[in-house]
Formats: structure tokens, sequence, C-alpha cells
């Protein structure tokens, strides 16, 4: 939960008091026009910037001065927007690197394959050689290789092909039975389909919260309240 | 990504390049002098392309590192003057054991000093780590002076490593092949630790993309602390391998050395060991060719070689995926 959260980067004031809430085992979806503070959100959540000023909850805890290593070992995975993979890396030594207790668990590692089956067949190659869309499942896969409680994701469709958004959109359907997510998204076809909250940002503000069914019923507040970032990706 | 050979097929090309231009023996006299100055840089660069590329800092002060580890073996061989010059290779090692341990110990804990007190408070500023390191290198030039005096202190080899082996009509230094041979080994270490360990896996993140580690938990500082420490330790054993090969010891050898070391670095990819590897033999053997075949243009022959790779692979041989 973030209340009056402020992040400042260099001289720029980007969250100016952001209040939002993040219910457990649900999906919640942050939209905004471009610049509106969203992936800046995400990454205070994670610790990569830090707020300026705001408490940031998780389990009740204050979060907000909290390392980034301490938060991903709370169980808070983040899967950033240029997928942070590591190129270098075989998908198997990238997911290896996520498992900090060791070694892969085998089961875990059946429900990775079942979700993405192209992370099996390229378990060998390098990261670098994967198509975007391989390299967006293995950057969510790298993220759930072990047990979250909450998956930060920011913009997992961004430029993938409708038939990988349409796997992406099972494979988030299963995601979401045992963890919270929060999800940055542009496509509102895929905020839809997944979402079962909504906060809207804009000027690093929330502006709007409320269930993802509702928003997409009302037509004229998706207009006022996302404009023409919803009309270029619907 | 599939091994990429090119780079590591041009050591043998270059080497067979020149074989119509030498005569057989001085060819091989050469090429293992070129492979024991190559082998030798890597030692000394392969600490400065890994901090470079996990902490993207600018160090110039690692030279400090390879002068203060040759004097502080030096300090422990002419100590142990009798062990050296002893025709025994057991005495002769009792004396170069504590030696390169004593190297390795002083330049890393320098190491330690410099990243805690220099480099910290300039981490992301190239600019201010330039004048720092550089800065440091200098006060570290002149702490040596007052330590062990303005003077080059000589270093003669140890007994059992001095003198050639004839193979043929060529003459082999024995301290080269003891060059080389320490170079393999080192390179095998690092290349094991690197891609076969946990803490290697680590490093090579790192290396790409040091925000994404910490995000999944790991204390990317720590590791920083670690690969900056054991890189001083590594130019300190450069330090002294150097200061055998010029049986001498002085204050600037850090400095001198700097350039070829930032060439082999940027010719290499910056970050990349194993393009350091190559890169430092490049260096060697063209260095040693071009110094017998045209000792006019053998000042430059770095640069030349330098321009050309970067001509042909802009990023260097082995360029590292930063995020």
């Amino acid at each position: 939960m973030l209340k009056g959260v402020n992040t400042h980067i260099g001289q720029y004031h980007i969250l100016q008091g952001v209040d939002l809430s993040v219910p457990q085992n649900s999906l919640t979806m942050l939209l905004g026009r471009n610049g509106a503070g969203k992936t800046t959100c995400l990454r205070t959540i994670m610790g990569l910037w830090r707020a300026s000023a705001g408490s940031v909850k998780f389990e009740g805890k204050d979060i907000a001065r909290m390392p980034t290593p301490d938060l991903a070992r709370l169980g808070i995975a983040y899967v950033p927007e240029n997928m942070g993979i590591f190129a270098g890396l075989t998908v198997r030594e990238n997911m290896l690197l996520a498992a900090r207790a060791g070694d892969l668990d085998e089961r875990r590692l059946d429900w990775i394959y079942r979700l993405f089956p192209a992370m099996k067949k390229f378990w060998h190659t390098h990261a670098g050689n994967l198509s975007g869309g391989q390299k967006q499942m293995l950057a969510i896969s790298r993220a759930i290789v072990e047990p979250r409680k909450l998956l930060l994701v920011d913009e997992p469709t961004k430029g993938l092909a409708p038939a990988i958004i349409g796997a992406m959109i099972e494979a988030f359907r299963e995601l979401k039975r045992d963890a919270t997510l929060l999800v940055v998204e542009q496509n509102f076809h895929f905020a839809r389909s997944l979402g079962d909250a909504v906060a809207v940002m804009d000027s690093g503000r929330i502006v709007h919260t409320g269930t993802m069914s509702a928003l997409a019923a009302d037509e004229a507040l998706q207009q006022r309240l996302l404009g023409l970032s919803l009309e270029a990706h619907q | 990504m599939k091994t990429d050979w090119i780079p590591l097929l041009l050591v043998p090309v270059i080497a067979i390049a020149a074989l119509p231009f030498i005569s057989g023996s001085t060819w091989l006299t050469l090429t293992v002098a070129g492979l024991a100055m190559g082998m030798m840089i890597f030692i000394m660069a392969s600490g400065l392309t890994l901090v470079f590329g996990l902490m993207d800092v600018m160090n110039f002060a690692h030279g400090a590192f390879i002068t203060v580890g040759a004097y502080a073996a030096a300090s422990v061989l002419l100590a142990m003057k009798g062990d050296m010059q002893a025709p025994s290779l057991a005495a002769n090692l009792a004396a170069i054991g504590p030696a390169l341990l004593a190297a390795m110990a002083l330049a890393a804990v320098l190491g330690l000093f410099f990243e805690r007190v220099v480099i910290r408070p300039v981490y992301g500023d190239h600019l201010k780590q330039i004048l720092v390191t550089m800065g440091g290198l200098i006060v570290v030039e002149q702490l040596i002076h007052v330590v062990w005096g303005p003077d080059i202190i000589p270093l003669p080899r140890p007994a059992t490593i001095t003198g050639a082996v004839l193979i043929g009509d060529a003459a082999i230094e024995r301290y080269r092949m003891l060059a080389v041979l320490v170079g393999l080994v080192v390179f095998v270490a690092m290349w094991l630790v690197l891609s076969r360990t946990r803490l290697g896996l680590l490093i090579r993140a790192g290396v790409e993309n040091t925000e994404m580690v910490e995000s999944l938990g790991y204390r990317i500082r720590r590791l920083f602390v670690g690969v900056f420490v054991a890189g001083s330790g590594l130019a300190g054993l450069g330090g002294v391998m150097w200061a055998m090969y010029q049986e001498s010891v002085n204050a600037a050898m850090g400095m001198q050395v700097m350039v070829v070391i930032f060439i082999v670095v940027i010719i290499g990819g910056l970050g990349s060991v194993g393009g350091c590897f190559v890169g430092a033999l490049l260096v060697g053997l063209v260095a040693n060719y071009i110094g017998y075949v045209a000792p006019k243009l053998a000042l430059g022959s770095n640069i030349l070689l330098m321009v050309l790779i970067l001509l042909w692979r802009p990023r260097g041989l082995y360029p590292v995926g930063k995020a």
C-alpha cells in the first residue's frame, strides 16, 4: 500500500503524492498515459528509486527505505519494461540466478513449462537469441521461479504479436491464482481480460481507482481517463 | 549465442602470417616472447576489465596495485636472496611463494582501501573517477618513493628460471615459458569460476545489468567489493611477473604499463575476460613481430592494432551487452 508517495528523479518531481492499495491475491492494473508515472511507481515500490516522502507498506511493514535486495527477499518480484533478461546467459542460467535457494524446484519448473513451453525448448539457448515474446516469457518465468507474494510487471505485452499476447493472458490467469499482481499496461484489451482492480495515473497521481469491470463498461470514463493511449491500443 | 571463435583464431592467424617475414627459430622465440608478454598483460588487465564491466568504474589507479605488488614481492625476494640464488627449485619456490602471496595480499588490501575511500564516493561519475583514481595513482607512486626510495630496485630472477632452453635453433627463455604457464593457469581458473560457479554466474549477470541482479535479491555492493579486491590482487600478481620479466622494480612501472592495459581492455570489449585474454595475446604477438620486422613502427603497433580491431568490431572483440 502506497500512501502520499513522492518520488524525485534528479530535478523532476515524478510521483506527487500517490495513494494506492493493491488487494491481496488479485490482479491490479495500473493504467495511464505515457509519462503518467506508472513505471516510476513500480520502481519506487521495488526500491530502485527512493521515495522522497510518503510510505510504502507491504504486509504491514514500511518498506520505503529498504534496499532492493531485501525487498526481493521479502517475496516481491519485478519484471521491468525492458524485461531485464541477461542476454549472455542461457535460459537455464537466468532461471538459476533467480532461484535464490540454489537449485531449481522441478515441480515448479514443470508448471512454468506448462505456462510457457518455449522455456523448455530453449532451456540451453542464450537469452539474447530469443525472440521478443520468448524474452518476455523468460522474464516472467524468472520472476515466478520461486513462490512470490507480490509480482510487479511493467508492460508485459509491449511489442508482442497478438498470438503471443493471447498466450500471455492465459499465463497471467494462472499466475493470479496464487499471487498478488500489480501490472502496468497500455494494452486495454489485455488489461480488461485480466484485471480485477484498476488504478489510473495521471501527472504523478492516482486519479481513479475501482474495479476493472466497471471501467471496461464505461466508455466515457475510459476516454476521459486514458484518452489517446487507450485508442492506440484497443 | 554460438561461441564466436573468429577473434580467438586471429592469434594463430597473426602468428602464421608473420612466419614468411621471420626465420623459423627467430619466429619461435618471438612467438613465445609475445605469448609470455600477452599472458602477463592479461594477468594485470583481467581485474580491470571485470571492474569496469561490473562496476562501470574507470580505474586509473589499477597501475598502483601493479606497482605495489611488485614492490611487496621485491622486498620479500630480496630478503630471501639466499633461497632465490640457490640452484634448487624447492628453495626458489620457498622464496617465490611468500613473495607472490605478499604481492597479492598488499595489492588486495590497497584495492579494498581504494574502493572504500576513493572510488565509492564517485560511483556513476566517470570524470570524477578518472580524476580521483589518477590522483590516487600519483599519491601511491610518491608514497612508494617514501617507503622504498626513489631508485630502481634490481630484481634478479630465481636461479632455476634464468637462462634459456634450446628448441632446435631457437632459444626460449625459461621465464617466458613460466609466464605463459602462469597466464594460462590464471585464465583457466577465471574461466572456471565465471562459467561453473554461482559466483561467476552472478558476476556475468552483474556485468550485464546490476539493477536486475539487485532486483533478484543479491547485494551487488558486496560483489563489487569482492571483485575489486580480487582484481587488485591479480594486478599485484601481474606486477610481480612484469617486474621479474624486466628484472627491476620502479615506482612508475604501473603507470607505464597502464597504456597497454587500457588498449587490451578496449580491444577485448569492456568487461569481457575472454576478450581481454585474446586482446592481450594479440598485443603481445604484434608488438614482438613488429618490433623485429619494422622496429620504427613498434611504438605505434598497439595503437594500430586497436584502431584496426575497433574498425572491424567497434565494441571490441567480445562486446558485453550492458543494460
